[in-house]
């Protein structure tokens, strides 16, 4: 019986194994994180050139210049652009030590996010309500699988934002949450250098032409 | 985990966030105002043709978000040649190469696909392309 209690102990032991996950230098992670960001520059390589080769092939349909309105291009990109600096507010409060400050930047950085994804979703709609849909042309084939992929980017860093906001929230500025914040950070900004590519190739030159 | 590695593991930890590299206020405002004037200034000349040509006005913004790339990956990405004992910047390097030989390989072999194409007359894609004449 008492071999018995001492089976039955030994599961409190059964935290060590938790702690194991955080064996593994911090520099690593970064590395790897920004050679998997480089992965995904190619991922919107291939789709920039394959934008760049259908981009005039309209099948008859309508133009970059029949369907882009700038003003609504440079909204969005003023909100992508705001998300970015009040990410790096959110990195310079980490850096401080204010858990709170950290919160709030992030969220406002997530309500950017929004107003991105938001506007961005408009414009589809407003585009397939024309009759503007990907089926249309080779250019909107192109152009909504570039715009779209990118904009499933920054949905899915939505998602890690709070993730890491409830974690922030729950475990405070733990080296790990850092390590994730600096992670997300990297992956925010590179989001917002692709979108300099697209509203620059996409919008601005196509409305050019 | 003892104590005593429990301490070290964080102060490494901090000595990572406080390593200087990620950036002060001062860079990110930098940053930032850098970026706009950058996009701003494309824009403006889009929406007001300003310079009249179309083929000038596309180097020139094509120029402007060369540079609002690069201002990017220093001021937010804090990108420099020596961190990680340079290991990302030579993936960067290594990645530019890649994008740069898929973007103009691919428009230099399709630009010469289509010149080289047997001409087509539109009464031939009516014939050949029963779907396209039923539109």
């Amino acid at each position: 019986m008492a071999t018995h209690a001492q089976t039955a102990l030994s599961p409190s032991e059964a935290p060590e194994f938790h702690l194991t996950e955080d064996h593994h230098p911090e520099g690593s992670t970064m590395l790897g994180f920004w050679i998997y960001l480089m992965s995904d520059c190619l991922i919107f390589a291939v789709l920039f050139a394959t934008y760049a080769v259908l981009g005039r092939n309209y099948a008859a349909g309508p133009s970059p210049k029949d369907l882009f309105e700038l003003p609504l291009v440079a909204l969005n990109t003023s909100m992508l652009l705001l998300s970015s600096i009040t990410y790096g507010f959110a990195v310079l409060e980490m850096e401080r030590n204010r858990q709170g400050a950290t919160l709030g930047w992030l969220a406002v950085t997530g309500l950017f996010g929004l107003c991105f994804v938001g506007i961005e979703l408009y414009e589809f709609a407003h585009l397939i309500h024309e009759g503007a849909t990907p089926q249309r042309s080779g250019f909107l084939s192109a152009f909504f699988t570039l715009v779209g992929t990118h904009g499933l980017h920054v949905s899915l860093g939505i998602v890690w934002l709070v993730t890491l906001m409830v974690q922030v929230r729950q475990r405070g500025l733990i080296p790990e949450n850092r390590r994730r914040l600096l992670c997300l950070s990297m992956f925010w900004h590179f989001l917002d250098v692709i979108w300099i590519g697209v509203f620059t190739f996409v919008y601005l030159m196509g409305v050019l032409q | 985990m003892s104590a005593a590695a429990e301490t070290a593991h964080h102060t490494d930890g901090q000595g990572h966030g406080e390593a200087g590299s990620h950036g002060t206020f001062k860079s990110y405002m930098t940053g930032f105002v850098l970026s706009v004037v950058l996009t701003a200034i494309p824009f403006w000349l889009v929406m007001a043709d300003v310079l009249g040509d179309n083929r000038t006005t596309s180097l020139v913004i094509m120029a402007f978000a060369v540079v609002q790339i690069v201002v990017h990956m220093i001021y937010f990405l804090h990108m420099n040649t020596k961190s990680e004992g340079g290991w990302t910047f030579l993936a960067l390097i290594f990645t530019l190469t890649l994008v740069v030989i898929t973007l103009i390989g691919s428009l230099w072999v399709m630009y010469h696909l289509n010149a080289n194409m047997m001409p087509m007359s539109a009464h031939d894609m009516q014939h050949h392309m029963p779907a396209a004449a039923s539109r």
